[in-house]
């Protein structure tokens, strides 16, 4: 996810939200509505995002770190155990040749991974080491890795208590979860908690999986061929958007969907041959990595700021905690719920341990970090906020800068790849906001098209607006998602644990074995 | 013991050609049951929307059922209406291993096919599924143009 709250600490980020050309055109009236949405909202935002008493620290960035930690311990660390029994699983080995034509646990994993990796791990990186230092991915991993559990507890969940209608198609995700695993239960409040979570999901969607991905790859495309107005983006997106979700032209999201993962693994490809380029620098660059985590090397905040940078960047970036993936998830045909959670343990691991940690080391052994020769300690900016990078780069420029400085045509890639990604991103989340909006008002096709295309509008929206305090309201309603959403996980997680133990006795007898081939 | 064959079809004019072909097999073996095979090209490792996804199920029953009412079950009957002992299968995946997978769980002794019609680009890279098909099966192939 690519969460303005990290990105506004660059300068250059928040500067870019502003769209001057539509200021100018209604000064009095955008202003107002910014303005009267910004004192409407200010109170929840500032809540969701409060720091803990006396530090810089999230306190929804606590919740989410000690859920991961708390799941891993429950689960006795689920994501070591099972890790290459889900690589096993994706490969099909305990697939039903039957079962052929259905939806694959690859298949499952790749849309979910679509709808997290992006920005985030571009720009949210960047902004996490130039502020925290190398020492920031040392935690960033770490949390990361702690994040597997959270993933595997919801989307376990989400599978395990789906909905499968007659005429074949699914519907899954946390507020099925928090309804049906709470009577089940005979806990009280799951309608509510679902309600709840339904309501900070469709606010989510429309405002971080939509608004938010149109305005930045606004930017990014005004970046390359100059400034114009946002409408038009906004109009030429919401096209698009509108005939892959409305029109079911399937052509589009096929070639998206298959495009956006080879960003990715060129993203990464390029990163391992930069590293590899500078293979004398990888175990400078570890040590750095170690001795940041521990000691700050003189950024701002010392070890705690690189803490707190590392853990706001995984839990930003991977979803993990936050029930968006089990909506994704779900749709995957197992007899056993427990295999999707599983295999989206991978999930966190791929997003944040892989693709974040490639960001950050290409940073870092580029030396775009300005170190002190004669401390050896990273120096800071001039406001003292960040560490001064070598050309005064932060957020995507800084990747896009320590890239470039290995291949001159690579910001371009970067470029392509953030649009593709924020398109991406926006398909995923409009079946997220979907899902939500029908376990609200009831599955239907007018119902439907109502939804679709509100969210098309607010594509427009989003390309054109000053979007600052709306974009803060919408990112406040995705970590509110997971305020719901992993409280409703610490009832429901020993159904889970019941599944694992079942599950780990037929695996051991044999009974659970891979289909030959 | 009855002999089986396999008869690959594509829903196109050389599938036709493929089973005239079995029937004159069929009929010089004579205790024969031919099977006759459609394969919807499917593969596990394909991107999709969400949506995508969550209306496979369905979508899965309707490319079943289509392929059954308007390739296999017409040849099945046209089969048996000229005292043929047959029957049909339809399945998702890669068409030359799936074939290769039919024939190999009835124990079938060859397949027929009709020369496929793959478009070039994709051909010239990957060869096509009847080329796959005759480079890995377990059993004779007789490919019918």
């Amino acid at each position: 996810m690519k969460s303005i709250k990290t990105l506004g600490l660059s300068g250059a980020a928040a500067a870019l939200l502003a769209n001057p050309a539509l200021a100018q055109e209604a000064p009095g009236l955008d202003e107002k509505i910014n303005q009267t949405f910004a004192n409407l909202t200010g109170p929840f935002v500032s809540f969701i995002f409060a720091p803990l008493p006396g530090t810089s620290f999230p306190w929804i960035v606590l919740w989410l770190v000690v859920a991961a930690t708390v799941f891993t311990l429950y689960f006795a660390f689920v994501q070591m155990r099972f890790f290459s029994h889900a690589i096993s699983l994706v490969k099909g080995d305990y697939s039903d040749p039957n079962d052929a034509g259905e939806v694959s646990h690859f298949q499952a994993l790749a849309t979910a991974l679509s709808g997290t990796v992006g920005l985030g791990n571009i720009a949210g990186v960047a902004v996490a080491i130039g502020i925290g230092g190398p020492g920031a991915t040392f935690w960033m991993i770490l949390a990361g890795l702690l994040g597997m559990a959270s993933k595997f507890t919801e989307c376990t969940l989400g599978v395990k208590y789906r909905n499968e209608y007659e005429d074949g198609t699914v519907s899954g995700g946390p507020m099925y979860y928090m309804s049906k695993g709470f009577a089940e239960l005979g806990l009280p409040g799951g309608k509510i908690l679902a309600v709840l979570f339904s309501i900070f999901c469709i606010l989510g969607a429309l405002g971080g999986g939509n608004m938010f991905q149109a305005n930045q790859a606004h930017q990014q495309i005004a970046g390359i061929v100059g400034d114009y107005p946002g409408w038009i983006t906004g109009l030429v997106f919401a096209t698009v958007v509108f005939m892959v979700i409305v029109g079911g032209l399937k052509s589009i999201a096929r070639v998206t969907e298959k495009v956006v993962p080879f960003m990715g693994i060129l993203y990464v490809a390029t990163a391992l041959v930069i590293i590899g380029m500078n293979a004398d620098k990888i175990g400078w660059a570890f040590g750095q990595i170690f001795a940041g985590a521990f000691t700050g090397l003189g950024v701002a905040g010392g070890m705690v700021g690189a803490l707190i940078q590392g853990f706001k960047r995984a839990a930003f970036s991977n979803e993990a905690g936050v029930g968006s993936a089990a909506i994704a998830h779900s749709a995957v045909r197992t007899k056993e719920p427990i295999t999707e959670g599983f295999v989206s343990l991978l999930e966190p691991f791929i997003d944040t341990v892989v693709i974040c940690t490639m960001t950050a080391l290409v940073i870092i052994i580029t030396q775009q970090l300005v170190i002190d020769p004669a401390t050896g300690l990273y120096m800071l900016n001039e406001a003292g906020t960040a560490i001064a990078t070598v050309d005064g780069n932060s957020g995507v420029s800084l990747t896009s800068a320590a890239f470039g400085s290995a291949f001159s045509w690579f910001p371009y890639i970067l470029a392509i790849a953030v649009i593709l990604f924020a398109f991406s991103t926006m398909i995923s989340w409009s079946y997220y906001g979907l899902k939500a909006w029908t376990y609200l008002f009831g599955e239907g096709h007018t119902k439907e098209l109502v939804f679709k295309l509100i969210f098309c509008v607010f594509v427009v929206i989003g390309a054109a607006a000053n979007l600052g305090p709306v974009i803060d309201f919408s990112d406040a309603a995705i970590f509110a998602m997971a305020v719901v959403n992993v409280f409703a996980l610490y009832f429901l997680m020993k159904v889970v644990r019941q599944e694992l133990a079942s599950y780990s006795a037929r695996l051991k007898s044999g009974e659970i074995r891979k289909f030959a081939d | 013991m009855t002999a089986k064959i396999v008869i690959g079809l594509d829903g196109t004019e050389t599938g036709e050609r493929a089973l005239e072909f079995a029937k004159t097999l069929a009929k010089r073996i004579g205790e024969c049951e031919l099977i006759v095979a459609y394969v919807i090209e499917w593969s596990p490792y394909t991107f999709q929307t969400p949506e995508e996804n969550a209306l496979r199920h369905k979508r899965r029953e309707e490319e079943i059922a289509l392929a059954n009412s308007r390739v296999v079950e017409p040849a099945v009957a046209a089969l048996k209406a000229e005292g043929f002992n047959a029957r049909g299968v339809v399945r998702h995946g890669d068409v030359a291993e799936t074939l290769n997978a039919i024939t190999v769980e009835n124990g079938a002794s060859q397949i027929v096919v009709g020369r496929s019609s793959a478009d070039g680009f994709k051909k010239r890279i990957f060869g096509s599924s009847t080329q796959n098909l005759v480079m890995h099966a377990d059993v004779p192939v007789t490919v019918v143009n």
